[in-house]
């Protein structure tokens, strides 16, 4: 049932003739009440699928931002069941936007892959992307998923070649996740011309929407994916702006800060129409 | 006159996925994979290939300086009492422990795979210090990433890294210390995956790292079954190595691992005691878990955030092992027990004062379970205990710890 959820969106928006803006955020950065209302204001500030970081002490992908965000949580206590905690709270609010947990393997594996799988859907969880999973590791973990309706979402890299790209597609569902550059997250900037045509390749195998993420920072480059990919993910810029509103000694004004940036990064995705209806 | 050896069952593993039983296989993320597979292949052919096997040797022979001598410890086997004590000398390698058997191995792998540039991990320096003599000898550029606390401990091996013409790149995300260190490294290949090799120091990480790095260090295993066939005329009844990520455990073990008459001891680091909490003892105190690359046990909390190690020994701080100890440790084939500290401490100033041999602080963790086996044993028993590295790096560490100023 909670698939659906990441379906009915895309089909809202490819009937919109338009990209989805894809808000990431790291639960509990920088403490659980700012996250928390962090959350929750993110689909009115034009989020369209939010995707939620559950910290990790060892986030062997991440840039700096994340991994400065992940231990500013760890700090204030964030869990994996704190993050399924806010997840709930949220859901029960707002029905309609996707919720797509993100993170390592270990806290998933240490919870056990079903009471995980069925903890997460019953707190109106969507979709999981695992970072150090490969689909050569991810049949125990797929099978939980399906089991209670909760999408498996992989990446998809710019060395995931012609030959690895079945593997990669089997039994994802939602949406694919393109990651635009060979790198850590939100350090090299992704290439919008470079990112075309491994959209339509990996759209054309899976037949699922392409999402594109890892190095998009700014509006101008969110709107430039968006015209080519199904969705803009943009996850360490507004990291960032947590990072750069504690630093200035402004912790009121963190959750403004951060939705103000989801708003011009939103409005950008929404201007950069160019798909038909 | 020497048996030949059994048909080794326990060479089957790991299975082409990687896996040791349940543990291994390759935990890494999607931009990795092709690499990883690519490295897995490249090393199948390296391994078949005489060529390069005799590349290897001839550099173990007049570069590191193989084989290693197998010498018996009289005075300590008089001190204890029992057991023949017998050590595998890889103290004596160049660059001073066992590390550069695997260095060596990787390189010219890379080599061969026409990677032009290097990066690793190090906690101690060990590897580090490794991986840059080599980098030199073959004239590659080599990144170490070392955490920024190890950086601050182990000084005279960061300035030996550098006279050896390798950056070294203090890590100061997470904690400061070889995990992250290693995930630090893990982050440059992942960006840099065209012309980068990620020589990994110990028999972890995703596969093939485990079993190729196991392939390197069996040199030590290997030499020592045939020395003490030679000296005894008999199978020791007792190994005995230092684990921290389990490199020169495993090399000594695997040799062995048919016959069963030899028991397999491992020792691991219980830092300030296993009790207290601040250890780095991954099989006693841990459970499995996956991190950088492998499934293993591993120390962490409730919420599965892995837990910092902690050991006077910088080269066995670290949080996790090398998959294959985890199966050896389910199965039952090895036995895994730790010492403390202050037991290390304890068996370094002996090792010194008795053999007139100053061991690293990390076989000074196997040292500390030694006298208990040998008297165990009794007079009639044989026990080889891997000295894999010498102490020099260490003595600022232990005259701290004995409260004594340089």
């Amino acid at each position: 049932m909670t698939k659906d959820r990441i379906d009915r969106r895309f089909a809202a928006l490819a009937a919109e003739g338009r990209a989805a803006f894809v808000a990431y955020m790291v639960a509990g950065d920088p403490g659980l009440e700012i996250s928390q209302a962090i959350l929750e204001g993110l689909p009115a500030a034009g989020a369209d699928l939010i995707e939620v970081g559950f910290p990790f002490s060892d986030p062997m992908a991440e840039g700096p931002s994340i991994q400065l965000g992940s231990q500013r949580a760890l700090k204030a206590g964030m869990t994996l069941q704190g993050t399924l905690d806010m997840v709930a709270a949220f859901r029960a609010k707002d029905q309609d936007t996707p919720i797509i947990l993100m993170g390592y393997l270990n806290p998933v594996l240490n919870r056990g892959f079903d009471r995980f799988a069925a903890d997460a859907a019953a707190a109106g969880v969507d979709g999981l992307i695992v970072v150090d999973c490969p689909p050569e590791e991810s049949d125990p973990l797929a099978d939980a998923l399906d089991a209670n309706g909760v999408a498996l979402i992989r990446l998809a890299t710019p060395t995931t070649d012609d030959k690895r790209l079945p593997a990669v597609m089997r039994r994802t569902s939602g949406f694919i996740y393109y990651v635009s550059v060979a790198g850590v997250t939100g350090v090299k900037e992704a290439d919008a011309g470079a990112v075309a045509q491994p959209v339509q390749r990996l759209r054309a195998a899976s037949g699922l929407p392409v999402a594109v993420g890892f190095g998009i920072r700014t509006p101008e480059r969110a709107a430039e994916v968006a015209r080519v990919a199904d969705a803009a993910v943009v996850g360490s810029a507004l990291v960032d702006e947590i990072a750069g509103a504690l630093e200035a000694g402004t912790n009121e004004n963190v959750t403004e800060r951060v939705l103000s940036k989801a708003s011009a990064l939103a409005k950008a995705v929404r201007s950069a129409r160019v798909r038909d209806a | 006159m020497n048996a030949p050896a059994k048909p080794n069952d326990w060479s089957a593993h790991p299975d082409e996925r990687g896996r040791f039983g349940d543990f291994g296989g390759r935990y890494v993320p999607e931009t990795l994979m092709p690499l990883v597979l690519e490295l897995g292949q490249a090393y199948a052919a390296a391994k078949a290939d005489p060529a390069y096997q005799a590349e290897l040797t001839a550099f173990h022979k007049d570069y590191t300086g193989r084989p290693s001598p197998l010498y018996l410890a009289e005075r300590l086997t008089e001190h204890f009492g029992g057991a023949r004590i017998w050590f595998k000398r890889d103290e004596l390698n160049h660059t001073g422990s066992h590390k550069i058997n695997n260095a060596l191995g990787q390189i010219l792998l890379a080599m061969r795979m026409g990677k032009t540039r290097i990066i690793a991990e190090t906690g101690a320096g060990q590897h580090g210090v490794a991986t840059a003599t080599v980098c030199a000898r073959f004239g590659l550029p080599c990144v170490v990433y070392m955490g920024a606390l190890d950086v601050e401990r182990q000084k005279p091996n960061v300035f030996r890294m550098n006279l050896l013409g390798a950056e070294v790149r203090p890590v100061t995300s997470g904690t400061g210390t070889l995990k992250d260190a290693m995930n630090e490294a893990m982050r440059d290949w992942v960006t840099n995956v065209a012309d980068t090799y990620y020589l990994i120091g110990t028999a972890a990480g995703p596969h093939p790292y485990p079993a190729m790095v196991r392939d390197f260090q069996s040199v030590i295993g290997t030499e020592a079954r045939a020395q003490i066939l030679e000296a005894e005329g008999r199978l020791p009844d007792a190994l005995v190595a230092c684990i921290g990520g389990g490199s020169n455990a495993i090399g000594l073990f695997h040799p062995f691992l048919a016959d069963e008459s030899v028991r397999l001891i491992g020792v691991e680091a219980a830092g300030h005691g296993i009790e207290t909490g601040m250890h780095a003892a991954s099989l006693t105190g841990g459970r499995p878990g996956v991190l950088h690359g492998n499934k293993t046990y591993l120390l962490q909390d409730d919420d599965g955030q892995i837990i910092d190690a902690h050991s006077i020994s910088a080269g066995l701080d670290y949080p996790g092992i090398g998959p294959e100890h985890s199966f050896l440790h389910e199965s039952g084939r090895a036995q895994y027990l730790s010492a403390t500290d202050d037991e290390a401490l304890a068996a370094f100033k002996l090792c010194a004062e008795l053999e007139g041999i100053i061991p690293a602080l990390e076989p000074a963790h196997a040292l500390a379970r030694v006298g208990d086996l040998a008297r165990d044993l009794g007079k009639d028993g044989i026990i080889v205990m891997n000295m894999c590295g010498r102490g020099d790096k260490d003595i600022f560490t232990v005259a701290e710890a004995l409260g004594r100023k340089l």
